[in-house]
């Protein structure tokens, strides 16, 4: 039971903070899961996304059904009966975990998203809605926890119960993979990435992770390697991520989604943008053993004012894809050998609908590793942060 | 001091310059003029070329020699002659021919002038073959072979990268820099290590080549990246409508980032500080543009995309650095060539990513790595690697400062061309074996790019002595019809390269008075006055002659411990003499003897300003003598004979060998090796102790492969250090100001030294606390 696991865990290396001037929660037994009063929530806030996780209890029994205050009833209805909530917020419906069991309850989990800068009138809905008359406690990581901390406790009279960023993304990384995908596997990689006809995404599983590259790609990229659930660094990160591939595409092509982004960039052609090897040598670079196709200077047409006047919008956006992606990938692949480990984690929303840049990864670390590295990617992408926050509420309560 | 255009400058009208990064539209091109006879200097006996065509611009090599004058002393045969009237010895001014590298950089819009201007000028025909390298040389491959008819031989960009790397890292001191933010001086120049290997080259073109070099002829590819210097002028040329780099760097530096960019605590709001978390990292590059409906500044733009690929080099080139287990980093490509917004930017981000790990390293002579390459690639047979090769100062533009406010007729210029010119030397130059550390020695005491009152003084002192240094000149050669003319060209040059260094202490390495005083060396030579004391020190090598067994006379009349003292202070009283003033020769010639005298009591009384006299006297009294003593001379006449010979001469006496090393060429009235072995001969005829060590070879005399008023320990004649070894030297002495004060004060030995020297300037004995004439005597022993 992954509840046990998080009573064993949480009080270790992933306390969450409580803020000085807050009330203590109160010590509860832990044993009792009905005891964390619903309604059950995780919340990741991003640079750019908020993640929200909502367990969605489907046992409630006639005795709970009649004592549940008004408010969490309005709340449950909202969220399970909406797949969009005002005009930013989505319920990514094909994410949801169905009869999960949860610290004793049965339910769904459901996955909801919307923009940071719509973060205001979230909390102005949560007042609205009296979120605090529910003497719930809201766990909240991410930088938005910080950021959006005095908000919360003035605008919707709540206090925020903050969370260490990475301790959440790996719980909830290692608790989705082992609980799967309503039955099918969580992790999964793609066989034949160098061979476009053969390439095709399989499942992959992920029950000895350890070590591993757990490589976070939201706004910015944050890189840690873990050693087990406890152990586990920082390695690095970098500041070109998916911030940097909308932001660019935005100056670039001035599209205003990263939706639009991506379908512009599923559109072009990079090639026409990006200086190759065999541009430079006329085929491939044979003393360094460099392939023609290789890119030598992304954007490096994009120096002569011919070429600019010729490239497309949707080869910007490409270009822009593939330079961001195939960076992160040698960033990635730098530091599994610098620490020694051989298969690589991707999550993170920039991988959202996004299987070009999963592919490039795919073929970008089994090429240059020569086989040696292995990249996989987890169906929930982007979500685990808020897993962990969620897990976080039920264990340490 | 304004620029003088020569009668010949041929202006070359800047076309209509179209291609890439050359928009017709900059400030500073519209009126540029190129003065190829300026620049290819000496082609009339050029051969081996060698060009690196580059995105903008093109480098071209080749090896030339160059005819000048050396003044040669030769010994009269005195027998049967008034050798009371006739001078010591015979100077004649010979031809001599050295060999020379010229190095050219200039735009590519120039290309086919300068071409042009070279078949004209090109008369060794023996020349077939011309090596090429560079993303260019294709291009250009039928015009070359047009215009001068020789054959283009391709060379690989990066072995000639590579190869011109490790020659400026072994022949050019205070070739590699580090960068430093917040300081008075940008640059921090390093001493050269004796062994450069191994280390990593990370090449910033259009893309980045991280290349891990190990041995001279081994080296590998140990990764890139495409975000490179085209990334920054192909994104921000999209970014901005700007379309040149220099353009697209210059808006960089005027940019705020964190417009742009998505920071920490644009996340976090203003909690970070409790995460130990710098609040201004950026989170994400390009963050905050991901709305299509705000206007962004291209400065703002540009300087997130300048920190967005530096920040991302640096990154992996401190991931490369530790799999490999370097920590030096030289970086260079066009990306970085001397902008300081580049180069500040990938410092910044190789301290942050390696914790101050890694060094992030940068090269004088960058731009030539391709060139020179090619050029050793061609001139294998000639194995110039064999010897030892210096930096022209007189024929070399120096590292420019790119930064816009500064000088801009001098940035025009460099902006147009560059040259580098390096000489090889009649012999290989080592390390004094007996250096205690020769990775951290650094000759000079005061780094005038550092301290900028010292190089403020230094400057002016040089300019004042100017003229002077030109009549001498002029005067050191009476039968030449053109003395005055070449003396006043000097001058023009030297004050040119005054004005230069006042503007950039840092082109040439760091400035020290030792490279003032050898740049000026080099500038005299270039205009052909090679010994300008010639005379005034065949004259006072005559006069201190005279006086020579007197003064060995009255120190044989004294008693052990008196004596060692008057040695001392004859030796100090000597090194007064290194003017060859009107006054000071005058009253040598009534009255020699009354001169030195004269000298010995204008030293300062002891205790001195630096003494450490009695320790010395204690070393004598108490310890056995010495093995053999290495002394390092300074000036002609009396210092070197009424002051350094009775030293000598006791120290032989007492059983301890001297090696006696003078300068291979001359610089001021410093005595050289030829005239040292006249001077030596005719004490040796008076004097049995010297005959008889001369004899025995217990008084050897060499050449120090300088033509320096100052002294670097870590260029010596090779011969000097199989010698010191040989005779197990145990005693160094460094005598006069330039050996002793404005070099090697701080030299620490393996052995016992002594530094003397009398302080002749009051600034500087101002600055060490003391008057004109104050002393130094150091004596140091190395710690167990």
């Amino acid at each position: 039971c992954w509840a046990a696991l998080c009573r064993r865990t949480g009080g270790r290396s992933s306390r969450p903070r409580v803020p000085g001037d807050a009330v203590p929660l109160a010590l509860r037994d832990e044993t009792k899961a009905d005891d964390v009063i619903f309604p059950w929530f995780g919340l990741d806030i991003g640079g750019t996304l908020v993640k929200l996780v909502y367990f969605e209890p489907k046992d409630i029994t006639a005795e709970e059904e009649e004592e549940e205050v008004e408010n969490l009833k309005s709340i449950r209805k909202y969220l399970t009966s909406n797949v969009a909530y005002g005009s930013t917020g989505i319920r990514d419906v094909h994410l949801e975990l169905k009869d999960l069991t949860l610290c004793g309850r049965k339910g769904n989990l459901h996955f909801i998203r919307f923009p940071t800068h719509d973060m205001p009138a979230f909390i102005q809905m949560g007042s609205e809605k009296h979120f605090s008359s529910l003497h719930t406690t809201l766990c909240a990581t991410g930088g938005g926890a910080y950021k959006f901390e005095q908000d919360f406790r003035t605008m919707g009279d709540l206090q925020l119960c903050k969370l260490d960023e990475l301790d959440c993304l790996i719980k909830g990384v290692l608790y989705i993979d082992s609980v799967g995908f309503n039955g099918r596997s969580e992790c999964y990689y793609f066989e034949n990435p160098t061979d476009a006809e053969r390439c095709q995404k399989l499942p992959f599983n992920l029950e000895n992770p350890y070590p591993l590259l757990l490589v976070n790609i939201g706004s910015g990229v944050s890189i840690l390697a873990v050693y087990s659930k406890e152990n586990y660094k920082r390695v690095t990160g970098t500041s070109l991520g998916g911030g940097t591939f909308f932001g660019l595409c935005c100056l670039l092509t001035g599209c205003s989604t990263f939706e639009e982004a991506l379908e512009m960039a599923s559109h072009g052609d990079s090639t026409k943008v990006d200086k190759l090897v065999r541009d430079i040598y006329g085929g491939d670079y044979e003393r360094f053993g460099l392939p023609g196709w290789a890119v030598a200077s992304s954007f490096g047409n994009m120096m002569s004012k011919e070429k600019r006047e010729s490239v497309s919008k949707e080869d910007l956006a490409r270009a822009t894809l593939v330079t961001i992606t195939n960076n992160i990938g040698s960033i990635a692949r730098m530091c599994a050998l610098n620490e020694n480990i051989n298969r690589v984690v991707f999550v993170g929303n920039f991988l959202r609908i996004n299987t070009i840049s999963m592919r490039l990864l795919a073929y970008a670390l089994d090429y240059w590793s020569k086989g040696q590295l292995k990249a996989l990617f987890l169906e929930h992408e982007g979500y685990f942060g808020a897993v962990g926050a969620l897990l976080e509420l039920l264990g340490s309560a | 001091m304004p620029m003088r255009p020569s009668k010949e400058w041929v202006a070359i009208k800047m076309a209509e310059r179209g291609g890439r990064g050359s928009g017709g539209h900059g400030s500073l091109d519209k009126s540029i003029t190129l003065p190829p006879d300026e620049i290819f200097r000496n082609l009339e006996n050029a051969k081996r070329f060698a060009i690196d065509i580059g995105g903008s611009l093109t480098k071209l090599a080749y090896y030339s020699t160059v005819q000048h004058k050396v003044a040669r002393v030769r010994s009269f045969d005195h027998s049967g002659k008034d050798i009371e009237h006739e001078p010591l010895y015979e100077i004649s001014v010979q031809e001599e021919i050295t060999a020379r590298l010229h190095f050219i950089k200039f735009e590519n819009t120039y290309i086919e002038t300068c071409l042009d201007f070279i078949k004209d000028h090109l008369v060794n025909t023996e020349t077939k073959v011309i090596k090429a390298t560079g993303g260019g040389a294709y291009k250009f491959k039928d015009l070359i072979e047009k215009k001068l008819g020789l054959k283009v031989d391709k060379e690989d960009v990066m072995t000639c990268l590579i190869k011109g790397c490790n020659f400026v890292l072994k022949n050019i001191p205070h070739e590699v820099f580090a960068y430093q933010k917040d300081s008075d001086t940008e640059f921090r120049f390093q001493t050269n290590h004796p062994n450069i290997f191994p280390y990593l080259l990370v090449n910033i073109g259009s893309g980045v080549s991280i290349v891990k070099v190990e041995t001279e002829d081994k080296f590998e590819w140990i990764g890139g990246s495409s975000i490179g210097g085209g990334t920054f002028w192909g994104l921000g040329a999209l970014l901005t409508k700007t379309k040149k780099f220099d353009e697209l760097l210059q808006l960089a530096s005027k940019g705020q980032h964190t417009n742009v960019d998505m920071l920490v605590k644009d996340v976090y709001g203003g909690a970070y500080q409790t995460l130990g978390l710098s609040g201004n990292l950026i989170a994400s590059s390009f963050g905050k543009s991901t709305t299509a409906d705000k206007e962004f500044s291209k400065e703002d733009m540009a300087k997130s995309l300048l920190h967005m690929i530096s920040n991302d080099i640096g990154q992996l080139a401190c991931l490369y650095a530790k799999l490999h287990n370097l920590d030096k980093i030289y970086f260079g490509g066009f990306f970085i060539r001397g902008h300081p917004v580049t180069m500040r930017t990938i410092t910044y981000s190789i301290n942050f990513f390696s914790k101050g790990e890694v060094q992030a390293l940068f090269l004088r002579h960058e731009g030539y790595l391709g060139a020179i390459g090619a050029f050793l690639k061609g001139a294998e047979q000639d194995n110039p690697n064999q010897y030892s090769w210096g930096e022209n100062y007189a024929g070399s533009s120096g590292l420019m400062s790119t930064s816009p406010d500064v000088f801009p007729m001098q940035r025009t210029r460099s902006g147009t061309f560059d040259m580098f010119e390096m000489d090889r030397l009649e012999r290989p130059l080592v390390n004094l074996p007996l250096l205690k550390d020769p990775s951290t020695y650094i000759p000079d005491t005061v780094d005038l790019t550092d301290d900028a009152m010292a190089r403020k003084y230094w400057l002016t002192c040089f300019e004042e002595a100017l003229d002077g240094v030109a009549k001498r000149a002029a005067a050191s050669q009476p039968d030449s019809i053109d003395a005055s003319e070449r003396a006043e060209k000097f001058r023009q040059k030297y004050w040119n390269k005054l004005q230069t260094l006042r503007q950039q202490p840092f082109a040439y390495g760091t400035l020290t008075v030792r490279s003032l005083l050898d740049t000026r060396e080099h500038c005299l030579n270039e205009f052909n006055f090679p010994d300008p004391y010639s005379k005034v020190k065949q004259k006072e090598n005559g006069i201190a002659l005279k006086c020579f067994q007197s003064v060995i006379e009255s120190l044989d009349s004294l008693g052990w411990e008196e004596r060692q003292f008057a040695l001392v202070k004859g030796l100090l009283a000597g090194n007064v003499f290194d003017w060859g003033a009107k006054a000071v020769s005058d009253v040598l010639e009534s009255e020699p003897q009354f001169g030195f005298e004269e000298a010995k009591s204008k030293l300062q009384e002891r205790p001195w300003l630096e003494d450490s006299y009695s320790q010395w006297l204690e070393r004598l009294k108490e310890g056995p003598p010495h093995k053999c003593a290495l002394i390092f001379a300074d000036n002609s006449g009396i210092d070197i004979i009424l002051g350094v010979f009775p030293f000598v001469r006791e120290l032989l006496s007492r059983g301890t060998e001297v090696i006696l090393a003078c300068n291979s060429g001359p610089a001021l009235n410093d005595v050289t090796y030829s005239e040292s072995l006249i001077v030596t001969e005719r004490i040796a005829a008076m004097d049995p102790v010297i005959q008889s060590a001369l004899r025995e070879e217990k008084l050897l005399l060499v050449q120090t492969g300088s033509s320096s008023p100052c002294l670097d320990l870590s260029r010596l004649d090779k011969g000097l250090a199989v010698l010191v070894r040989e005779r197990e030297t145990d005693l160094v002495i460094i005598e006069g100001m330039g050996r002793a004060i404005h070099t090697n004060y701080y030299a620490a030995l393996k052995c016992e030294s002594l530094k003397l020297a009398v302080i002749k300037n009051s600034w500087l004995a101002d600055r060490l606390g003391g008057k004109i004439f104050s002393v130094i005597f150091k004596y140091e022993v190395p710690c167990k």
